[in-house]
């Protein structure tokens, strides 16, 4: 283990009757990085994140933080947001802050927090009148409460509104610019690559792909996707070509774009819908996951 | 163990039990209102059936068997112990029995305080040919609801104990709040010794209050210690608290939690005496009785209301509550899950 590793995962292995929900992952994590971990429903990711986080036990396998085994050490210095955690009844967000804090010998300071997190106003409010892009805020801040060195983020942004996300973003922002860890799963790609700086893709209890968003896709990818309207397109013959469809339009998967370009010139197809866009994660994540439906 | 973390459960637990003004309000109404209207209902003359307790039945001479064969006396037996004489004794003395019998022996015992101790002694003597020995007591009335109101303050003990911490937990399990506190530093140890405390101490709070709130509109019988009382109900809390943590410690389902819970608490409510004596009662259904923590609080408290007993008096039922909570609380602490 280097030392600039603070979570190091051995041949992780979680078997349930008649189900490997995790089947031999490896892994380190470089301290101040944000790592993210996605994959379809059914992945095991959650299972992977539990085991990570203290909750669940492995079948087998070994999991060090800063080269020890998860003890009391690990308990005090990571902050875990799950995806959906009730919070007590007829308490404050104050109050419940300030009983998270006495959990842990070390803590932030807590008008701080509160101010960070954008949880003035609700200081006095009962747990239950949050919304819920409060509610996710207030267990941001009880994630860091005691000033963790790991956080671990489990689908945070889930059932947000747009304006809820991209602010929760910039929390995020804030605690990786202090150089904490994150290991982040998330359901939005466009989330896993505008925040974290590794990724890996998990499928079947194993990951099937990891590295940084650009190079897997540089890895992964050296084509492009033009997308025109069905209709404009309903002229031509495209059987030489990748295509799918996606709602009223027609996606052309290529190396050439100045080829596909001149030939619908050519053709005179009517360019002025048309867009370009490089490959992304959520391709990525299709292509390697398949795109049948998950339950 | 860190006497932190613990105060910071057990001042959250506080703090929500008393913010939540339905259940609090329920928690003292409920008792308030059944000794209410076992009050009103017990208010006025009842026509009732003369009780006679028999001592030596099976030995009653031709005297006494003549007495013994009437109708609409009812006529129970009991032990000629000297534990059990003196106690039936004290229940002339309360005018819970009318009369004592020694049918061997032809001796009596009835309250000269008590019309129906009269009725019943000319009855007896107009029945029989020989003079019986008379032996006289005196004593004030123990009415029914002086008997019921230590049953009715340990019955309201034992729901707010089992539902207050049982059916609390298994919702935290299943809303994934337990799980949440499992993620920080604290140990079950500290998790389930603050939510005992503060359940006590909630406990004995809104039993205080119902106890001297009650005395204020029903005079009813106080002879023993104040704190030889809250010694008893404190730890006939602890007992109920206690096993409200084994029946919670690992189920998920807050509808299965209620059964469970129900099937503890409907017979301990029914079978450990609180509304009614099981003296007289099927000799099975007494053994049962014995296992349930409220049979033991129940007698211990109204032993010590009515009787004015003594702790020395009341030890047996204060070493099985022990016994029990100490039980209890090593197999909940042992069994319990946060998910």
């Amino acid at each position: 283990m280097l030392a600039t590793d603070i979570l190091q995962v051995k041949n992780l292995v979680k078997h349930y009757p008649n189900v490997k929900a995790v089947n031999g992952i490896d892994l380190n994590l470089k301290k101040g990085v944000c790592f993210g971990l996605l994959g379809p429903n059914g992945a095991g990711k959650t299972t992977t994140v539990e085991i990570l986080e203290g909750i669940n036990h492995a079948s087998s396998g070994e999991i060090l933080y800063k080269g020890q085994p998860l003890d009391e050490q690990f308990r005090n210095e990571a902050g875990i947001m799950f995806q959906s955690t009730a919070l007590q009844d007829y308490i404050t967000v104050r109050e419940t802050l300030d009983m998270f804090a006495r959990f842990y010998p070390k803590n932030l300071d807590v008008d701080n927090l509160i101010l960070r997190c954008n949880l003035t106003e609700y200081l006095d409010q009962d747990n239950r009148q949050l919304s819920g892009g409060q509610r996710q805020r207030l267990l941001l801040a009880i994630a860091l409460v005691n000033d963790p060195d790991i956080i671990f983020l489990d689908e945070p942004t889930t059932g947000l509104d747009p304006q809820a996300r991209r602010n929760f973003w910039d929390l995020i922002n804030d605690i990786k610019a202090e150089g904490k860890t994150i290991v982040l799963t998330t359901h939005y790609m466009d989330e896993a690559y505008s925040l974290c700086d590794e990724i890996a893709i998990m499928d079947h209890g194993k990951i099937i792909a990891e590295g940084t968003p650009k190079t897997l896709l540089s890895e992964n990818f050296n084509d492009a996707v033009l997308q025109l309207p069905e209709k404009e397109l309903n002229k031509i013959d495209l059987s030489n070509l990748t295509t799918h469809i996606k709602d009223e339009y027609i996606e052309i998967t290529t190396c050439d774009v100045n080829g596909v370009v001149s030939m619908l010139i050519e053709n005179s197809i009517s360019l002025s819908h048309l867009q370009i866009r490089p490959r992304t994660l959520d391709d990525l994540f299709l292509e390697l996951t398949g795109k049948e439906l998950r339950t | 163990m860190s006497f932190k973390r613990f105060l910071a459960l057990f001042s959250t637990r506080n703090k929500e039990f008393f913010r939540d003004r339905s259940s609090l309000s329920w928690n003292i109404l409920m008792p308030v209102l059944i000794v209410a209207g076992f009050s009103f209902a017990f208010s006025g003359d009842i026509g009732k059936q003369f009780k006679v307790a028999v001592l030596n039945e099976s030995m009653a001479n031709a005297q006494s068997q003549k007495f013994l064969k009437l109708k609409h006396i009812d006529f129970y037996s009991v032990k000629s112990t000297g534990y059990e004489i003196k106690n039936t004794v004290a229940k002339v003395q309360r005018h819970q029995v009318d009369m004592l019998l020694d049918a061997k022996s032809q001796k009596y015992w009835i309250n000269t305080e008590s019309p129906s101790g009269y009725l019943v002694e000319k009855i007896l003597l107009s029945s029989a040919d020989n003079n019986f020995d008379k032996q006289t007591v005196t004593g004030k009335q123990i009415r029914y609801i002086d008997w019921v109101i230590p049953g009715i303050l340990s019955m309201n003990m034992m729901f707010s104990a089992l539902f207050g911490v049982g059916f609390v937990i298994v919702r935290y399990r299943k809303n994934g709040m337990l799980k949440r506190l499992k993620a920080t530093p604290i140990t079950a140890f500290e998790y389930l010794s603050a939510q005992i405390a503060s359940r006590i101490i909630l406990i004995m709070v809104v039993t205080a209050f119902v106890f001297y709130g009650t005395h204020l509109f029903v005079d009813f019988v106080m002879n023993g210690s104040h704190f030889n009382l809250f010694l008893v109900f404190a730890l006939g809390a602890l007992s109920m608290i206690s096993l409200g943590l084994v029946i919670a410690a690992r189920i998920t389902s807050e509808e299965t939690a209620g059964g469970m819970l129900n099937l503890f608490s409907w017979p301990m409510m029914f079978f450990s005496g609180v509304w009614f004596s099981l003296e007289g009662a099927a000799p099975v259904m007494q053994s049962i009785a014995e296992i349930f923590p409220l049979t033991h609080v129940t007698t211990a408290a109204r032993a010590i209301m009515i009787d004015g007993a003594g702790l020395i008096d009341i030890s047996y039922h204060l070493i099985i509550l022990s016994l029990q909570s100490a039980a209890f609380l090593l197999f909940g602490a042992w069994f319990f899950k946060w998910d």
